[in-house]
């Protein structure tokens, strides 16, 4: 039983792990969490309808090299 | 006791990493074991961090856990995020990290790695780590707004504008000497012009495929891109093995100036989609695996540093870059030790994504460690290379020579003995025709990575690969950043031209993004030019001069920091900033006084402008030029160094005059006056660990 819980946890860690490796990785290159957005919109803003994801990547894209230092020497 | 046994362990640390660097400044062997060097560094970090980092964060800034930061506050889901820590640490890192602490430690290297290695721990711990940390702060107490504004709102408009203009200066030199870099690594070497030249249709392939064929789809393209990316590398070895490819791919370092120039033009006008974001994508990913991929290598491999603790050209001789150890050290280190740039992007969009205040000290004060532990490592690939391979590879041909024997004949001359054997079979191992007179940094660095990672795989047969691996790495950065900074630059000079000529303004139009896209790349291709043509390597001319500007910049950040410690009524810890800024304008104001009014022309503008004019009077034409016409323009550019220099002594003093007036406001007040956004606490429940 207790084996089972702890094996269940680890694999829970790693799924944790692996959503942050990803999100990281997006957010390295400027693409800020789909899912948090979506969801901050449903909660707060529930007049808007979210972005797509395919129109959220875009405007992430536009917004990334639209004027400010994003790179650095 | 409860309370004093963490202490110890995190203590145990520094100690670990004082008794290191200890061996590493008393060893007076031939060589040193480069992990001594890395585990002195990466102990010093973690106490550096945990002592003077969170005394930072507790004491000196008392960052407040129950405030609401301009994440929580403007959530938006898009620009503005709450973020995690360790998420936020890989963004905030990606952005700093560049070609900067890469190369700087390398050109260091020439006085022995001993010096440099004291700066780049010393200076990030009590400089640039400092700043990255405080300016993240600062913003992110006023909405995360940028370094221009900040300034702007703390020390009043005229310091606003003239840093907004400092910068944008700095911007262009940085990038005249990033693709000055690139121009050094691809000169008369076609397998390198080959795969960096493939990154480009492979690039607009990603860019097609993410925008129509699966959009957003960034991790499957990435993988393809990265293994098109390593094919280009092999094909890239077949192409300059086959003659008449080869030449198609061999080109002199001018006409590769001409070459980025034009692309730059190019790629600054296309939609960013195309070309500019599917590389930013490939080179953020290829850049931190290979930093990561760099420090198992160092680790697994252990190798031996064979450059000497100290050599002769401390005395400032050195054929590198001129001038002595104080104050040009301290500049040639640039981004590694404390770089002025980071305060951009600790005003730019990480604390747009800031969770909670008190992460700011992890994300700032923790990421430009991260950055320092990247110098270190490239002064160790530097150091693990024979010294007189190092040498042939970074001095200038007017020095040494330009036949094998005459190099390493002049190499051994300074006690550096090498044969002229080892020169050729150098080059024929990375696949080169010479690797004489390489300066820049990054083929050095390739060397150095070669003769690391080829001990981990592929053994001798794959050392020309992974040379090539590592020219690809930084040129491929080292472009993204140069087609990200003229678009920047050309925002910044259309902000800036826009205050007279309101038209400019409109970055929607064609005509003014057109005039402002040619002139950024002009200004930078013209530097470019100059230092490319420079019988002295241009690495001399404009290394120094891309040094003093983004020290400067710092200075320019530490001087803010100050000015808010002051009007928050925390004085009592500006000690914090001030020592710092005053070490910083030590060595920059004496760099910039020497590189224009010292007496020999190698160090000065201005005597090397008086050595051309004299020769020029007597009629004699002096190398590079060819002609009278370009005797005058070697003059007139050596006028311009000088006044670029002279200019960034102007904008940090004027600064440093505004700030003082500021601080001097401040201290009178009796109550704090800084224009911080107004104290909201943070949501119940959104306070986590």
């Amino acid at each position: 039983m207790a084996g089972r819980l702890m094996e269940e946890s680890v694999f829970k860690d790693l799924a944790k792990l692996g959503k942050y490796l990803g999100d990281t990785a997006r957010l390295m290159v400027g693409q800020p969490d789909y899912d948090a957005y979506v969801q901050h919109t449903r909660l707060k803003h529930p007049d808007r309808t979210p972005m797509t994801y395919e129109e959220f990547f875009r405007d992430r894209q536009e917004a990334r090299f639209g004027g400010a230092v994003g790179k650095c020497c | 006791m409860k309370k004093v046994l963490p202490h110890l362990g995190w203590a145990a640390f520094g100690i670990i990493g004082a008794i290191c660097l200890a061996f590493v400044a008393l060893s007076r062997g031939e060589t040193i074991n480069a992990l001594w060097v890395v585990t002195a560094a990466v102990g010093i970090y973690i106490a550096a961090y945990r002592f003077y980092g969170l005394f930072i964060a507790h004491k000196v800034l008392a960052v407040d856990p129950t405030r609401m930061t301009p994440a929580v506050k403007h959530n938006d889901g898009l620009d503005y995020v709450p973020t995690n820590r360790h998420v936020l640490f890989g963004h905030h890192f990606a952005a700093i990290a560049g070609a900067g602490p890469l190369v700087g430690p390398v050109l260091a290297a020439q006085m022995g790695y001993l010096p440099g290695l004291l700066w780049i721990v010393a200076g990030v711990v009590l400089a640039g780590a400092v700043q990255d940390f405080m300016v993240l702060f600062v913003s992110s107490r006023r909405d995360g707004r940028s370094l221009g504004d900040l300034i702007k709102s703390e020390l009043g408009p005229v310091p606003g504008m003239i840093a907004l203009f400092g910068t944008f200066l700095i911007m262009v030199i940085i990038l005249a000497v990033l693709a000055m870099i690139v121009v050094k690594a691809l000169a008369e070497s076609p397998w390198g012009t080959f795969t960096v030249a493939a990154t480009i249709p492979i690039a607009i392939f990603m860019g097609i495929y993410m925008r129509y064929i699966r959009p957003g789809r960034i991790g499957e393209i990435s993988i393809v891109g990265f293994i098109l990316l390593i094919g280009s590398i092999l094909l890239g070895g077949k192409v300059a093995a086959d003659p008449y490819w080869a030449a198609m791919f061999t080109f002199t370092g001018v006409e590769l100036t001409w070459l980025l120039i034009g692309y730059g033009f190019i790629a600054a006008s296309l939609p960013v989609w195309l070309l500019l974001a599917p590389r930013d994508y490939l080179s953020t990913f290829l850049k931190i695996g290979t930093i990561i991929g760099l420090a198992i290598g160092i680790v697994f491999v252990a190798p031996e540093m064979h450059m000497p603790h100290m050599t002769q050209f401390v005395d400032g001789t050195g054929p590198v870059w001129s001038g002595n150890l104080f104050p040009f050290l301290f500049i040639t280190i640039a981004c590694g030790a404390v770089s002025g740039f980071h305060a951009l992007i600790s005003s730019g969009t990480t604390p747009k994504l800031l969770d909670n205040e008190k992460h700011a000290a992890f994300i700032g004060y923790g990421g430009m460690l991260m950055e320092s532990f990247v110098a270190v490592m490239a002064l160790v690939a530097a150091s693990v290379i024979d010294p007189g391979v190092y040498f042939a590879m970074n001095s200038p041909a007017a020095l040494i020579g330009k036949d094998a024997v005459e190099v390493a004949a002049k190499i051994s001359q300074w006690g550096f003995v090498i044969t002229p054997d080892v020169l050729l079979q150098t080059a024929s191992d990375v696949g080169e025709h010479t690797i004489i007179s390489r300066a820049g940094g990054a083929p050095t660095l390739a060397v150095g990575m070669a003769h690391i990672l080829h001990q981990v795989i592929g053994g001798k047969a794959m050392m020309a690969f992974w040379y090539h691996f590592a020219i690809l790495f930084e040129a491929l950065f080292i472009l993204t950043a140069v087609d990200a900074g003229t678009r920047a630059g050309r925002f910044m000079l259309q902000d800036l031209l826009g205050a007279f000529v309101p038209a400019f303004k409109r970055t929607d139009r064609l005509v003014p993004n057109m005039i402002g896209t040619g002139l950024c790349v002009a200004a930078w291709g013209y530097i470019l030019y100059q230092g490319v043509v420079d019988p002295l390597g241009g690495i001399n001319t404009l290394w120094p001069l891309f040094g003093v500007a983004n020290q400067m910049l710092a200075a320019v950040a530490l001087i803010l920091c100050t000015v808010v410690l002051f009007k928050m009524k925390r004085e009592r810890y500006a000690w914090v900033t001030i020592l710092p800024t005053v070490w910083l304008l030590a060595c920059t104001l004496t760099a910039g006084w020497q590189k224009i009014f010292d007496a020999s022309p190698k160090v000065a503008f201005l005597a090397n402008a008086a050595r051309f004019s004299a020769a020029a009077e007597r009629g004699e034409v002096l190398a590079p030029a060819t002609s009278m016409a370009q005797m005058q323009q070697v003059i007139f550019n050596q006028y311009l160094d000088a006044a670029l220099c002279g200019l960034f002594m102007i904008v940090v003093l004027s600064v440093l005059v505004y700030g003082a007036r500021a601080c001097w406001i401040a201290r009178a007040s009796s109550k704090p006056t800084s224009h911080e956004s107004a104290y909201e606490a943070l949501p119940e429940g959104s306070v986590s660990a």
